[in-house]
């Protein structure tokens, strides 16, 4: 095992972050801010309270996800996109490490980020709401979870583009849709009963609701059904990745 | 180094085949001693860069095997590329990255703990000194080759590959760069560079591999190779210009320069009998009168125009 290996590529990206500090932190901090002060302030001061929770309270975890799912997937994406646009990808694919001692260096980089992140969203959160965390544990786990199954994801989009507009291509026409649809700023059950039907085929659905659950212990599925999808998730990313690693998918001809 | 032990790098019917079904490389054998200076020439195309890219793990091969100092390169792969440091072809940097950061990683990438002093040792010997808390972008194009020898030599390896490490270089780098190369040939690292240039290879290398159409057509020590296919051209000066060669001559098929001043006989510089002395009572019988005598011998360039001519010959067949 290379951990050196492992250390310099995750700490490498670290401090890309570093450097783009303002960018990388202040950005998800204004528009938090800003979704605050748009739904918690206009719409909450119309629909009060979802399900017995006050509204400002009810869109925390939607607006954490949102930021963690666009967030992982762009940090990861872009992280291995870049040393391939670049060719520097080279020195990584001739160094003695394995594809998955690179991905546990790209990937947990992304996802630390995204960590950073939602925990930032989370303080400044505070300051606008009453917060409460009913399962502290779960949350943590969702959190992390969810982190480590969307760098995953974004580190296959990243070595599948190979161009910009690819790189921004999913995260554009698939995530954020479905991010928007999945439930962030309401629950499910104020939909039409059409539509709450569509909305069970959107997976961030059962992201956001399990994550939900964890705050308020209020869900629009059951938690494990929750659990079970962002597991299921991950296995997907890391089988896809796998097959990457057997074929040298796009980094060795 | 003892000429009997085993090689550092062992390259077996090495094959490569391109996803678009271009065959790059074909049945490649090769050994390259511990501790040589070994420069593959061969002209754009020939398969240099995939070579050395399948030595170091860019390109995965078709068929064939590599061991490098004695592991093979899938089945013990990390000991295999601890070993290796590469400068690519290409000029390829991270933009944003600081110099001394982006030589340290290379070094983590290699397994190694971080050594700042050895770094900054490394950097000076580059004349990088000054530079290290720059950004890539800010550095010139010479500068950036620099900081890939250096991150390639980070993990202190014992083979260092140079893909045309002089392309588009300028004449400072260049002398530079090859003193840093008889500085590690003295550390006792075995260095492998490509180039098309013949000078260059003929400057440096202790041996040179022609390679042509993925295939090695020519390895042997730069002497040996440049004697066993290096013609000598005796050009005689004449003190009157004749019309024709005359018929006494014709056994050794001279060239008349179109003004009839100049004779020139080619003649091979391994073989016993050169034929110069036999020439030369020829011309005092035929009464020709000599002015001035002189010799060239031809350059690898020749020799490799040969070589890759006659091995175009031979595919057309
Ligand atoms: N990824 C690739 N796919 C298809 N053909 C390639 C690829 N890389 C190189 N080639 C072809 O293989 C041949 C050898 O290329 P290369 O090894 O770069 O030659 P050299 O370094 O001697 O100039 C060239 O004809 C080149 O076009
Ligand atoms: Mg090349």
């Amino acid at each position: 095992m290379n951990v050196e290996g492992i250390k310099a590529i995750y700490f490498n990206e670290m401090r890309r972050t570093r450097n783009t500090l303002l960018q990388s932190i202040v950005s998800p901090v204004l528009s938090t801010a800003l979704y605050f002060v748009v739904f918690g302030g206009a719409i909450g001061s119309r629909i009060q309270s979802v399900e017995g929770v006050d509204y400002g309270l009810f869109i925390v975890p939607g607006l954490m996800m949102l930021s963690l799912l666009t967030q992982s997937i762009s940090n990861a994406s872009f992280g291995i996109f870049f040393p391939k646009f670049t060719g520097t990808i080279y020195e990584v694919m001739s160094a003695p490490m394995s594809f998955f001692e690179v991905i546990v260096g790209y990937v947990g980089a992304a996802a630390t980020k995204s960590l950073i992140i939602g925990t930032i969203i989370l303080i400044t959160a505070a300051f606008f709401v009453d917060l409460r965390i009913a399962h502290p544990v779960w949350m943590v786990a969702f959190l992390v979870l969810t982190c480590i199954a969307f760098s995953l994801f974004g580190f296959i989009i990243g070595l599948w583009a190979d161009n910009f507009e690819k790189l921004q291509l999913i995260p554009l026409i698939v995530i954020t849709p479905l991010v928007f649809l999945g439930g962030s700023f309401y629950s499910i059950d104020m939909l039409p009963e059409f539509w709450q039907k569509v909305t069970l085929f959107n997976p961030v659905v059962y992201l956001i609701s399990g994550f939900r659950w964890s705050f308020f212990e209020v869900a629009d599925v059951p938690v494990g059904l929750s659990l079970a999808m962002i597991a299921g998730f991950l296995v997907l990313c890391l089988g896809i990745v796998w097959w990457m690693f057997k074929t040298g998918y796009k980094l060795r001809s | 180094m003892n000429p009997t032990s085993e090689p550092i790098i062992r390259v077996r019917g090495l094959g490569k085949r391109y996803a678009n079904g271009f065959t790059a490389l074909s049945n490649v054998d090769l050994d390259i001693k511990e501790g040589e200076i070994l420069a593959l020439l061969g002209p754009n195309g020939a398969g240099k860069t995939t070579l050395i890219s399948t030595i170091c793990g860019l390109v995965e091969p078709t068929s064939g095997s590599v061991t490098v100092g004695g592991h093979d390169i899938h089945k013990n792969f990390r000991e295999a590329r601890s070993l290796i440091g590469l400068v690519p072809q290409e000029l390829a940097i991270a933009p944003f990255d600081v110099v001394a950061n982006t030589v340290r990683l290379s070094r983590g990438l290699f397994g190694l703990a971080r050594n700042d002093v050895y770094i900054e040792e490394l950097l000076g010997r580059l004349s990088l000194g000054d530079k290290m808390g720059n950004i890539m972008q800010q550095l010139s194009g010479g500068m950036k080759r620099r900081v890939l020898i250096a991150k390639a030599l980070a993990h202190e390896p014992r083979i260092l590959f140079l893909d045309e490490p002089t392309a588009g270089v300028d004449v400072e780098l260049r002398k530079d760069m090859w003193a840093i190369v008889e500085q590690l040939r003295a550390d006792g690292v075995t260095i492998i560079l490509t180039t098309h240039y013949i000078e260059e290879a003929e400057e440096i290398a202790d041996r040179v591999g022609v390679i042509a159409k993925g295939r090695i057509i020519a390895i042997d020590d730069k002497v040996n190779l440049m004697s066993r296919f290096g013609r000598k051209q005796l050009t005689i000066e004449l003190r009157d210009p004749c019309d024709s060669v005359p018929a006494t001559l014709e056994p050794f098929s001279l060239e008349r320069s179109s003004d009839g001043r100049r004779l020139v006989y080619s003649y091979d510089t391994r073989a016993d009998r050169t034929g110069i002395t036999s020439l030369l009572q020829a011309l005092n019988s035929a009464g020709l009168q000599l002015k001035d005598l002189s010799t060239t011998q031809s350059s690898l360039e020749d020799i490799f125009v040969d070589m890759v001519a006659s091995d175009n010959d031979g595919a057309v067949e």
